[in-house]
């Protein structure tokens, strides 16, 4: 696990896109890591917190701009011959066969056919897909397909093997078979590999398989926190210390970020300008944990593992709600238990109208964009203002992408509290419908 | 584009009499093997007249005979194929170059654009001349500027089709072939081309449709004194004209129906089930595009034979050709880009200020500006013609088109007719419609109209039918369970449902008619010669008299007109239809 040389060595790595108006956007920053023979590794993070960026600079699909990627010692200009991925999607050829796809990446190296063959039927033969050799992705199902996946990068012997979310695309068993059967013949060292680099979502997914786990932060993406997972294999899900490490981690992803001394009243809940990015989270997905948190066996507060799990939902998922949450002053977020504040109470035993009045108090007073918005219309004659005049706003501080999604979560929320009205044929902000 | 995969799962052989001859052919090797031979013997016969001398063709005129019908037909297939050829070498060159250099493609993408609304058709005469000096005295000079035409009505939208097709790679598949290290030839053959391929062989088929208006527009042509007349059913329909003869425009159009028919069966059919299997969404289709064709050359194996040589050719290639890894990146490398790049940029401006100067001033020093205004109030005239036309169409295809898309059975059966009927020529039903309106002496103003949209209105059709049939079954039932009825209906449900479908039909059937308004305003039946007052009949006028500069300005209002009602009118509803209505 440790000791060896390094396979491959991120050093002071940072990524950043430019951005229309002559700035940059930060991906990445301040990137160091290194990849040991006999390990696997965890980039464990939000999306869009880079972790899917790095792996595919690893990969050479990408370059820094700036720091220094080495495999083996050598720089990493374009994807390297000892570096294979596996993909979200499977990423096959729909109109090649299993055989032709796992066989492609050895015609690109222009191996002898004979060998290429032996060399293709053994992989198929290994990742469990014998008897399939002719059959067309789209005659396979997802789990068929990601093997294809598995197998295709097995096939060119890479020393190391990248995986990106490769099992989030498919069904809960289906996940839980693929990632037995890898870790199995991981375990036995029947594939060619020597390093694995697995970027996941999935807490649980990371503890079970990884012996180290980097859990990344957003805005810029880095690494948080550095996690050794020292559970022999094969590991269980139930077992008491497997649980811990999880909730660990959860703590681990909940907390404030570091340099904040003082944590006061106004510090446990970000402060929010009004550029800041909104996300996507629907009236009715909070609502929706309100109620669920609010409601025995939880009674007001909920450690995040528990509830993840009672409500079926990924990090990804609960994470946003819960921050959005926080932001409403609806919850407190902290250690890794989410807590339920007395308004937040309030909006769980409301009705209908009076929910959307807490909402609205709420909103106005804690999302400075929805206030600000609020009273431009209201000091407007005409009670009505473009939606082009807040992009703008948006965009001093954001991408246009993001200025795009922060206005429709904020007309979302604005359209639930009858806080303002929108046209979207128009692009018009207006008060027509509110009291 | 498969194969070479080990045989799985063999059986236990089992004893079967004569097992040998199985094995040397299966039954439809037999039936492949009588449809190449012909196929060859077909066209090759019609290959040989290529090559003959000009005066042979005064030797042997054209007969109405039906007996020499075939052979026409033979070489009118003939040119569809080579421009078809063409057109897709073209794309996979052209569109290629666009879409990986990014200096080229800011200049390739917009030509192609405009290429693709332009009416070629009016610079046949130009063309010809063109092809005829190239090969002069040879029939070989002619056929030329014939393929030429078809070529251009049919690479433009091939090529901007797969140019999008390169643009819309999914990352995840760009990405996996570059992480396996593909080099650029192999990507191309392995990812690009199948990638792109069931949008070309869709945008092949609607081509052809266009191809075979001009390929019987183009084969008799006279350009002032000039004229030349090549054997095939657009001179065979042309000489049935000019002698008034409408049986031989009967087996005209039966042998075009054949022609036709044998098209779609033996090569689009089989090409669009085939290309099923390229397309990126993997969930199985609602139903697999089923063709008898496609079938045979799959159990045929002389034909896998041949298909199997090709991929084994892709593989070789992709050997002999080398991936070349960049060197490391170089800061200097950028800036010097960048001064190439406005280099380039002056490069392309002062050579389109030229041209437009040049055409300006040769336009102006022969032609003044009332006649431009008498071009711009014909091309109005023949502008209100085609919208007029659409909007009548509208009312009679949109509503049928919902009734039929509704009922699958019933599509079934006539969306294969309906995209038929698009691919026929139209100009080969003139002559009926002609001989009406002479007999009748009804007013050519009016009634040579509807001809323009013959060919054009089942666009409008068959796309209603696809956008009905799309509509979400539980919307239907929705509407049914509300209780919607009538007039609601119609606005509230099938109208809004089809409106993305039936403006992509009506953008095509708009341009087309344009097209067609060259041949449609102004036709003759024997010696009598009947004229509709719009900017088709001038340009028709001019070329029939050689006009140089009244033909370039025809066709350049034309143009003109055209691109402007695309980027003001049509675009924009467009994106309105599929930003507000689209369901899926």
């Amino acid at each position: 696990m440790n000791g060896s040389a390094a396979l491959l060595k991120c050093t002071g790595i940072r990524k950043a896109f430019p951005k229309p108006d002559g700035g940059e956007l930060l991906v990445l920053e301040g990137m160091d890591l290194e990849i040991h023979e006999g390990e696997i590794i965890g980039l464990l993070g939000r999306s869009g917190s880079g972790k899917s960026t790095l792996l595919r600079l690893i990969a050479g699909l990408a370059e820094p701009s700036a720091g220094e990627l080495s495999y083996l010692g050598q720089p990493i200009y374009g994807p390297a011959p000892g570096i294979a991925m596996v993909f979200q999607s499977f990423a096959l050829f729909p109109w090649l066969t299993v055989y032709e796809n796992v066989a492609l990446g050895l015609e690109a190296q222009r191996m002898p056919k004979a060998e290429i063959r032996k060399r293709s039927l053994a992989a198929i033969d290994l990742i469990g897909l014998d008897g399939f050799e002719s059959a067309y992705p789209r005659e396979l199902s997802g789990g068929m397909r990601q093997r294809v996946g598995f197998a295709r990068a097995l096939v060119v012997h890479p020393n190391i093997l990248l995986m990106d979310e490769p099992f989030s695309a498919l069904d809960v068993l289906t996940a839980e078979t693929l990632r037995t059967d890898f870790l199995d013949l991981w375990s036995e060292g029947r594939m060619p590999i020597k390093g694995v680099v697995l970027v996941t979502h999935n807490i649980e997914e990371a503890v079970l398989m990884c012996d180290r786990i980097l859990v990344f932060g957003s805005n810029p993406g880095r690494i948080l926190s550095e996690i050794k997972v020292a559970l022999p294999q094969p590991r269980n899900r139930l077992d008491p210390s497997f649980r811990d490490q999880v909730e660990r981690i959860y703590v681990e992803m909940t907390a404030r970020p570091t340099g904040s001394a003082a944590v006061g009243r106004q510090e446990r809940f970000p402060g929010l300008g009004i550029g800041s990015v909104l996300p996507p989270v629907s009236s009715n997905a909070q609502a929706g944990l309100i109620e669920a948190v609010a409601a025995p066996p939880f009674n007001g507060k909920a450690d995040l593992p528990e509830i993840a799990s009672d409500l079926q939902m990924e990090i990804d998922e609960l994470f946003p709600v819960a921050e959005t949450l926080q932001m409403m002053r609806f919850a407190e977020l902290e250690g890794g238990d989410l807590k339920i504040t007395d308004d937040g109470l309030a909006f769980a035993h409301a009705d209908q109208d009076e929910r959307k009045r807490i909402f609205r108090r709420h909103l106005l007073a804690y999302v400075p964009l929805a206030a600000h918005i609020r009273r431009v219309l209201d000091e407007r004659t005409s009670h009505s203002a473009r939606k082009t005049r807040f992009i703008d706003e948006l965009e001093d501080f954001m991408g246009e992408e993001d200025a795009e999604h922060t206005l429709r979560a904020v007309v979302h929320w604005g359209r639930y509290a009858e806080a303002f009205a929108y046209d979207d044929g128009n692009e018009v902000f207006s008060l027509e419908n509110p009291s | 584009m498969s194969d070479s995969t080990p045989e799985s799962g063999a059986a236990a052989p089992r004893f079967e009499p004569f097992g040998f001859l199985r094995d040397l052919a299966s039954r439809w090797d037999l039936a492949a093997f009588v449809v190449v031979i012909g196929l060859i013997a077909f066209l090759g016969n019609a290959a040989r007249g290529m090559f003959v001398p000009l005066a042979q063709l005064r030797v042997t005129p054209m007969s109405l005979d039906p007996y020499f019908l075939p052979m026409y037909a033979a070489r009118t297939t003939l040119r569809m194929l080579i421009a078809l050829f063409a057109s897709l070498v073209f794309t996979l060159t052209y569109a290629t170059w666009a879409a990986k250099s990014e200096r080229a493609g800011k200049l390739l993408v917009p030509i192609l654009d405009i290429l693709q609304s332009v009416p070629i058709f009016g610079f046949l005469s130009v063309t010809y001349v063109f092809f005829m000096s190239l090969a002069p005295g040879r029939v070989l000079g002619a056929e030329f500027a014939s393929i030429f035409l078809i070529f251009t009505s049919q690479a433009w939208n091939m090529a901007f089709s797969f140019y999008q097709s390169l643009r819309t790679i999914p990352t995840e598949l760009s990405e996996a072939a570059e992480s396996f290290r593909l080099s650029p030839w192999m990507r191309f053959w392995q990812l690009e081309v199948p990638f792109g391929l069931p949008a070309l062989i869709w945008n092949m088929m609607m081509s052809m449709s266009g191809g075979w208006f001009f390929v019987v527009a183009s084969e008799s042509i006279s350009v002032g004194r000039t004229s030349v007349t090549l054997p095939g059913v657009g001179s065979y329909i042309a000489l049935a004209i000019e002698q008034r003869n409408l049986k031989a425009i009967g087996w005209a159009i039966l042998t075009m129906f054949l022609v036709i028919l044998a098209y779609d069966q033996l090569l689009f059919r089989p090409l669009v089930a085939w290309v099923d299997r390229f397309r990126v969404e993997q969930e199985p289709g609602l139903r697999e595009p089923q063709s008898w064709a496609l079938t045979m050359m799959r159990r045929s194996r002389l034909i896998q034979a041949a298909r199997l040589a090709f991929h084994a050719t892709v593989l070789w290639t992709s050997r002999v050709v080398q991936r070349y890894d960049p060197p490391p990146p170089d800061p200097q490398g950028l800036r010097r880009s960048r001064g190439k790049d406005r280099i380039w940029v002056a490069l392309v401006a002062v050579l389109v200020l030229l041209g437009v100067w040049r055409l300006a001033a040769d336009l102006v020093s022969n032609t003044g500006l009332r006649e431009f205004l008498h071009v711009v109030t014909l091309a109005l005239l023949t502008m209100v013609r085609v919208f007029v036309l659409i909007g009548l169409a509208s009312l009679i295809w949109v509503p049928i088109g919902v009734w039929v898309g509704l009922r699958p059975r019933v599509a079934e059966y006539v969306q294969p007719i309906a995209q038929f009927m698009a691919a026929f020529p139209a100009n080969l039903l003139f002559p009926i419609a002609i001989y009406g309106i002479v007999v009748l002496k009804l007013k050519p103003d009016i009634w040579l109209s509807p001809l323009m949209i013959l060919g054009t209105q089942w666009y409008i059709l068959f796309n209603v039918i696809a956008g009905a049939a799309a509509l979400p079954t539980e919307l239907r039932y929705a509407s049914a369970n509300l209780g919607l009825r009538g007039w609601l209906w119609w606005r509230k449900v099938a109208l809004p449902g089809v409106l993305p479908y039936y403006v992509t039909g009506a953008i095509t059937a708009s341009g087309g008619s344009w097209n067609a308004a060259q041949v449609a305003e102004l036709v003759s039946w024997g010696h009598t010669t009947i004229e509709a007052r719009g900017l088709g009949s001038y340009i028709a006028d001019a070329t029939a008299a050689g006009n140089f500069h009244h033909i370039v300005l025809g066709v350049g209002v034309m143009s003109l007109f055209v691109v402007a009602l695309n980027r003001l009118f049509w675009r924009p509803l467009y994106y309105y239809a599929e930003r507000k209505f689209r369901l899926t």
